[in-house]
């Protein structure tokens, strides 16, 4: 693996709110982070805590109710609230997305050839003839069988595990230098979901890609990832090296977490370890550490006081209890 | 564990399809097609395999939600399939199910008293209003609700909660055997934990049995005492939890086993893995001989001409394959 020195995308104090019925709403809080080519970033959080809004923001897909601040730099260059004229000639060319549910992302009234060789008319100006090799080889790819065939399809003749690697197949059309990718298998049957990771694995490899994955899959981000931020109420708890975090987690909600996964080799004659409480619907301005309210560990400067990310080459916790 | 609850012999269902005013059925997706098996008093039985495998249809077909096409079920000894309205009624009280998604199986109009009442309204119609709401209160004490809650309705409470609202809804008439569809697939992690400690709660309290559908082997193994593989509406494996954790024996079983993605980057990144190519088949023209040949990698030329019976081995456990 190639990783070059600097970040190709770099977030620093990201924040995107919301606006409902009871106001302003905070979904992702002062959130920082930078990926590098050949690295694959994984953020791991439960419903609601802004890891899909992340994503959205660095698109520029934020629903109209919502509004960025901070700062996202691809290459160098800020995309957070840039003209869509400017974030039309990044995305899909140099940065590109694949999203959870394959049904809902591909437009049912076109061809699957159609949608896949658009980008590429649009993008690199090909002519059709060579848009659509272009995209059969990489249907090959992507392991779909009979791809000169089959491009000619509606997306609902194909099945769901063929649709997400259409999807794929779509979104490294123009072999991107960052790829976003939303829960990309969740909607998978595990056989198709490990045929899925592991493609995807091997062609962000080769194309020496930076990949941000979101997902509530503790098992996907060890299968695929380097590194992980764990996201609680759209603030970073912690953010470390896959061993690190797997091994010796230091944010009691990222141990917390670990411990409430079933898995296939640990003690079935007690219960799971549990975290009392639910997730916090949505990340408030309240001040202290979102997690205070289920933390087991909780104190009273937990409440008051919001503990900032401390640690270093790459191994940071926001948690009063861990020292810096 | 003492005794037989539930025997279910040669069950089939087969939906027509194709079938017009005046037209016989073209043919039928056998979602369900000759499955058998007994289950103890206090018993859990998981029940796995991929969507499309027939293991909801089952769930809902021993319940009589579905009609079935063929074969029959024993319920305390008694024929549950032959009982006329008025006796299947009466019998349905010690059956009860749980559904997939806890917040659409709850009617959003009525309080969460009402509807955790509503069983104990239509078999005890008798009960005075303070008796029932006793009854309520402790059903939701029993699943950790706090029953100054009951005035509330469902849009108030967090997905974990809606799904304790629905086990204390079944757990009211104090029924022998819960039918589990997918229980926590909808919830997150954390969540999760919180409702399999809970059924194992009340699993071993009470002498429930269950039937734990769920496509998660991880959750599975935390809660059942055996499991029985589906594969396109057929039973592949059925065995006593630990030996088929520790030994799968249908290809199948190994497959669906070593696609699960582990929670440990260092064992996920060693382990050798089963991958299976493809999809699922579809059901309504499922492969002639053993019905996962299209998908194994040890298929010969018998698995493709003859369909192996589902045999016992050595420990007692059930495979269908020509080569266990």
């Amino acid at each position: 693996m190639r990783q070059s020195a600097a970040p190709i995308l770099s977030a620093r104090a990201l924040c995107v709110d919301f606006k409902l019925e009871q106001g302003w709403v905070r979904a992702v809080d002062s959130v920082s982070f930078d990926v590098r080519r050949g690295e694959v970033l994984g953020i791991v959080g439960e419903s609601g805590s802004g890891k899909s809004q992340i994503l959205m923001a660095a698109m520029g897909l934020t629903a109209a109710n919502g509004r960025c601040s901070g700062s996202v730099t691809f290459e160098g260059e800020e995309v957070l609230n840039a003209a869509p004229e400017r974030l039309d000639r990044i995305r899909g060319s140099s940065m590109s997305m694949i999203f959870q549910d394959p049904m809902t992302s591909l437009n049912p009234y076109m061809r699957v050839v159609d949608q896949l060789t658009e980008v590429l008319v649009a993008h690199q100006g090909k002519s059709r003839a060579e848009a659509i090799d272009i995209a059969v080889e990489m249907l090959d790819r992507v392991r779909i069988p009979d791809a000169r065939r089959r491009i000619s399809l509606y997306p609902h003749e194909f099945s769901g595990g063929m649709r997400q690697r259409v999807m794929i197949a779509m979104a490294l059309l123009c072999r991107p230098a960052l790829l976003f990718a939303d829960e990309p298998t969740t909607a998978l049957d595990v056989t198709v979901q490990a045929q899925i990771l592991d493609l995807l694995n091997g062609l962000v490899r080769e194309l020496n890609a930076a990949v941000v994955i979101v997902t509530h899959d503790l098992g996907v981000i060890a299968r695929l990832c380097d590194r992980v931020i764990v996201l609680y109420g759209g603030r970073i708890m912690e953010e470390a090296p896959i061993e690190q975090l797997f091994g010796a987690p230091h944010h009691p909600y990222s141990q917390g977490l670990l411990a409430a996964t079933p898995r296939l080799d640990d003690d079935t004659a007690h219960d799971l370890r549990t975290i009392p409480g639910t997730p916090r619907a949505l990340a408030g301005q309240a001040s202290g550490c979102p997690f205070a309210p289920r933390c087991e560990r909780r104190m009273e400067r937990c409440m008051a006081e919001t503990p900032l990310l401390r640690g270093e080459h790459g191994r940071t916790a926001a948690c009063h209890l861990v020292a810096g | 564990m003492s005794g037989t609850l539930l025997s279910v012999r040669d069950l089939k269902v087969h939906f027509p399809i194709g079938r017009g005013f005046l037209t016989a059925a073209k043919s039928a997706v056998k979602a369900v097609d000759g499955i058998s098996f007994d289950l103890e008093r206090g018993e859990t039985l998981g029940i796995v395999g991929e969507s499309g495998c027939g293991k909801s249809t089952l769930g809902r077909a021993i319940l009589r939600l579905t009609k079935p096409t063929a074969g029959n079920v024993v319920w305390l000894g008694r024929d549950f399939f032959g009982l006329d309205n008025a006796s299947l009624r009466q019998a349905r009280r010690e059956l009860q199910i749980i559904f997939q998604d806890p917040l659409a199986s709850l009617d959003p109009r009525m309080t969460v008293g009402a509807i955790i009442a509503r069983p104990l309204k239509t078999f005890h119609p008798e009960l005075k209003k303070a008796e029932m709401d006793t009854r309520v209160k402790e059903a939701m004490a029993q699943v950790g609700l706090v029953p100054e809650m009951m005035r509330r309705y469902p849009h108030e409470f967090s997905g974990g909660q809606c799904q304790r609202i629905g086990i204390a809804r079944a757990m009211i008439l104090k029924p022998k055997l819960i039918v589990c569809d997918e229980p926590v697939s909808a919830l997150d992690v954390s969540i999760q934990a919180q409702i399999i400690n809970l059924l194992r709660k009340l699993q071993r309290e009470l002498g429930l049995s269950l039937l734990f559908i769920s496509h998660n082997l991880s959750v599975v193994r935390h809660i059942s005492h055996r499991v029985m593989v589906l594969y396109l509406g057929k039973i592949m494996e059925i065995a006593e939890r630990d030996a088929f954790y520790a030994n799968p024996m249908h290809p199948y079983s190994k497959a669906l086993l070593s696609a699960i993605p582990l929670p440990d980057p260092k064992a996920e990144r060693a382990r050798e893995r089963v991958m299976l190519q493809g999809d699922l088949p579809s059901p309504l023209n499922p492969p002639a001989g053993c019905r996962f040949c299209t998908r194994c990698p040890m298929a010969t030329d018998l698995c493709h001409s003859s369909e192996p019976p589902l045999a016992p081995r050595a420990d007692g456990r059930l495979v269908a394959c020509h080569f266990v």
